[in-house]
């Protein structure tokens, strides 16, 4: 598995210029999975802001081949590629080993193309899906996704006199991948990038789908200072928030754990989505906060614990 | 970039010159320049790996500068810096301007 | 002499039987009323080996249409096949094909579009999405099925055009309807085929080039004229393919047939099965002494306008037949570019529009003689005021 040296030494395929903002970590998500997969990967991404800053015509930041089609059909459009791949192959008429990357965000995986999603990964094509997980819709100006935490002040739930944000927990999606019983699936961040590298590199080793959940913090949606965002990533998995492990072939690692494990309201103060959420009136929201990522946490060590034992 | 006919581009929207976007520059975006301090850096690469705009350059591995063609000044590099006093210090970019 | 290959087939079981000859990279399927069996049959194949293809069963027509791009990007031939409420769930993605300039084949089995939800035969859904830049070749019978899944092949991958193609053939009537056809041997069709090679790859990752960008104000405009470009090509490549198609089976095909309609007073015009019948009724009228004709058209995409024009010179009446109506226009979609192609050419002809046979209603030869009658007075008058009719429809309007 890569350290940051080894990585060094690669090439590097997502090309400066593109018009993501400044701070953006899903772009240094990107980074992190391309220099890890190389130059042989087939990369595309559903509709969406990695989509939209990466390719403005008559510009391509990406040195791989890529393909964008769609919001809702990255998966789909994806296996379509990796069935050519199979059928060619299987012909003769291409030799090399190719990886398969799908991605999209969180409104492109959680919600509208959840369908495509599901049913690539039932088919077993041998394709890796990362979803980097931005928390909203971002690109169309921050609207809730099914995968916005609860309490989140989005466009379309503002923290408002009477509702103060989104009313929902998110859905639970990368526990809805595991019970695809599909070979591997993680979760990461590029906070901590030699865990997602590692997760990238492993999923990619193994035959049949895959599937990375990846937290990206969006400065612009999220509220926090643009330096502050690899800080931010940390912060939700040192508070458990987001934790960060892998399912291979059924055995579950936690791949960190905090040594410290800090309080939910230390990552969401940093955040002005969750401002409103310190009023008085609102701090319940905190708590219950704090009982969903505990109950989910404890739920995850247990699981870990079965695994092992 | 002069904009091309219908006749003169590839149809189909494809774009054939893969990163190509590194020919557009984004450096003008910037407020706070970041400025290495190649004698304080420890080359432990946490900037380069964290940067959104590929824009830590590398030479054998090792920090060599800044893509200030591409760098949006977002500040992660220094904000990651473990150096103290850090390695990369945020400048304002009218201040760099002065001198 | 040649020696017919004789077969007895459905429609569904003539495409079936193209696709196995024609042997694609990569074929993505969803199922959905009156293609199913095509599928079946295909399926049939890929379990027994005959075909090296890459069978995709995907989760809905959306995906079958996206992964059909993905695919066709990588470089395979790719074909899909759908219906109805199916093409209209891939109805995004069918536009973006064409724009990325994608070679697809996809046979569609007419089907009404809900709703209510219905599962025979109109011409809803390849009519509702004739301006998303695909080649449309329609079919009278079994025969032409075959036929035009084979040229559809050369022609979307013809270099002047690159532009996918769907071979539309009519629900049940040709679908489920068993047929004596003449098909090629497995060789001349292999032959015929040939090989293709893409000249951008997602899999020629040593000269990567990236699909589907964000093309905005300055260029979106450029990509769509050569989209327009590709497609104003395409009908001297279908008549140039058609020709040859003719010399290896026998079997010319041409934009359009126009059957007895030289010196045709009466002329109906339409596309698919009915065509069918109205050749049997023109005959018919014939033998009484009326000048009926047809022009049975087969790519209304590209719609050959000044041809069309030309081969209706000498009618005194025009009946168009349109299997699906285009709500709030001046009359169905057939009827609104047989009226265009005739503006400018200084001819008054009457023109009346029949719409019929929609959600499968039956279309037989008393309605197609009805439709005639109707034209006898149109020849004489002129277009009357009610010249959308709707026939064998009850009720107030019917005729």
């Amino acid at each position: 598995m890569p350290g940051l040296k080894q990585l060094a030494e690669r090439e590097e395929l997502m090309a400066g210029g593109h018009r993501a903002c400044a701070g953006c970590l899903p772009m240094t998500a990107m980074r992190q999975i391309l220099l890890t997969a190389g130059k042989d990967t087939v990369s595309g991404c559903s509709t969406g802001c990695v989509e939209v800053v990466t390719t403005i015509y008559p510009f391509t930041a990406w040195r791989n081949p890529f393909i964008h089609s769609a919001f809702e059909n990255s998966a789909a459009t994806m296996s379509g590629v990796e069935a050519a791949y199979r059928s060619l192959r299987r012909q003769g008429r291409v030799d090399k080993d190719i990886n398969f990357i799908a991605m999209g965000g969180d409104g492109g995986t959680y919600d509208i193309g959840l369908q495509s999603l599901s049913g690539a990964m039932e088919r077993g094509h041998n394709m890796l899906y990362i979803c980097y997980d931005n928390e909203a819709y971002m690109n169309t100006g921050i609207q809730r996704s099914s995968g916005t935490p609860k309490g989140t002040a989005t466009s379309t739930t503002p923290a408002g006199k009477v509702i103060p944000g989104k009313k929902e927990f998110p859905k639970p999606l990368t526990e809805i991948m595991i019970a695809h019983r599909i070979p591997y699936v993680a979760q990461a961040t590029p906070g901590y990038p030699k865990d997602l590298s590692d997760k990238v590199e492993k999923a990619l080793s193994i035959e049949g789908p895959g599937f990375m959940n990846i937290l990206a913090p969006c400065t612009r949606g999220w509220r926090y200072p643009m330096e502050e965002s690899m800080d931010i990533a940390r912060l939700a998995v040192d508070t458990c928030f987001w934790p960060v492990f892998e399912v291979e072939h059924g055995s579950l690692r936690v791949t960190r754990k905090p040594k410290d494990k800090r309080p939910v309201s230390e990552w969401l103060e940093r955040q002005g989505r969750f401002a409103h959420l310190f009023k008085d009136k609102n701090r319940h929201i905190i708590d219950e906060i704090q009982e969903e990522t505990d109950r989910n946490w404890e739920w995850l060590l247990k699981r870990e614990e079965l695994s092992q034992a | 970039m002069k904009e091309r006919g219908w006749t003169e581009i590839p149809i189909g929207g494809i774009i054939e010159d893969a990163g190509n976007a590194a020919t557009y520059e984004t450096g003008s975006w910037r407020t706070y320049r970041p400025i290495w301090d190649s004698e304080a850096c420890i080359d432990c690469l946490r900037c380069w790996v964290a940067c959104p705009d590929s824009s830590i350059e590398l030479a054998d591995g090792k920090i060599a500068g800044i893509d200030y063609d591409h760098c949006k000044g977002c500040g992660i590099c220094s904000f990651e810096c473990p150096v103290d006093p850090k390695a990369i210090q945020m400048k304002l970019e009218t201040d760099v301007a002065k001198k | 002499m040649r020696v017919a290959r004789r077969l007895i087939l459905t429609g569904n079981d003539a495409t079936a039987e193209a696709m196995r000859q024609i042997d694609p990279d990569v074929v993505t399927c969803f199922p959905i009323t009156p293609q199913t069996e095509l599928m079946h049959k295909f399926a049939e194949h890929v379990a027994d080996g005959d075909v090296k293809t890459e069978f995709v069963l995907v989760e809905s027509e959306h995906s079958a249409m996206s992964a059909a791009v993905g695919a066709a990007a990588a470089g395979a031939r790719a074909m899909t096949a759908t219906s109805a409420n199916g093409l209209a769930l891939m109805w995004e993605i069918v536009y973006i094909a064409a724009s990325y300039r994608l070679p697809i084949v996809m046979p569609v089995v007419n089907r009404a579009l809900s709703g209510p939800i219905n599962i025979h035969c109109d011409h809803s859904d390849t009519m509702g999405c004739r301006d998303t830049g695909w080649i449309q070749l329609y079919s009278e019978n079994a025969q032409e099925v075959y036929d035009n899944i084979l040229q559809a092949v050369r022609i979307a991958e013809h270099p002047d055009v690159l532009l996918p193609v769907m071979v539309t053939f009519d629900g049940f009537i040709l679908s489920h309807t068993a047929e004596i056809l003449e098909g090629l041997e497995d060789a001349e069709a292999r032959n015929w085929i040939g090989n293709y090679e893409a000249k951008y790859s997602l899999l020629n990752t040593d000269d990567p080039v990236t699909f589907g960008p964000l093309d905005l104000q300055d260029y979106y405009f450029e990509h769509k004229r050569q989209e327009i470009e590709g497609m104003w090509h395409a009908p001297t490549v279908i008549r140039e393919i058609g020709r040859a198609y003719g010399e290896l089976s026998g079997r010319p095909y041409d934009l359009f047939e126009a059957y007895r309609l030289e010196d045709a007073e009466l002329a109906v015009v339409a596309l698919g099965s009915t065509c069918g019948t109205t050749k049997v009724v023109v005959d018919e009228l014939r033998d009484q002494g009326t000048k009926a004709g047809l022009l049975k058209i087969r790519s209304f995409r590209p719609f050959p306008e000044a041809e069309i024009a030309e081969a209706l010179g000498n009618a005194k009446a025009i009946g168009v037949l349109d299997r699906s109506v285009s709500f709030g226009a001046p009359g169905g979609p057939v009827h609104k570019e047989i009226k265009a192609a005739l503006y400018g050419t200084g001819r008054e002809i009457g023109i009346v529009n029949y719409i019929y046979g929609l959600g499968g209603r039956d279309m037989s030869m008393d309605n197609i003689k009805t439709a005639f009658a109707g034209l006898e007075k149109v020849a004489r008058e002129g277009t009357p005021d009610d010249n959308i009719r709707f026939l064998g429809l009850r009720g107030e309007g019917g005729v």
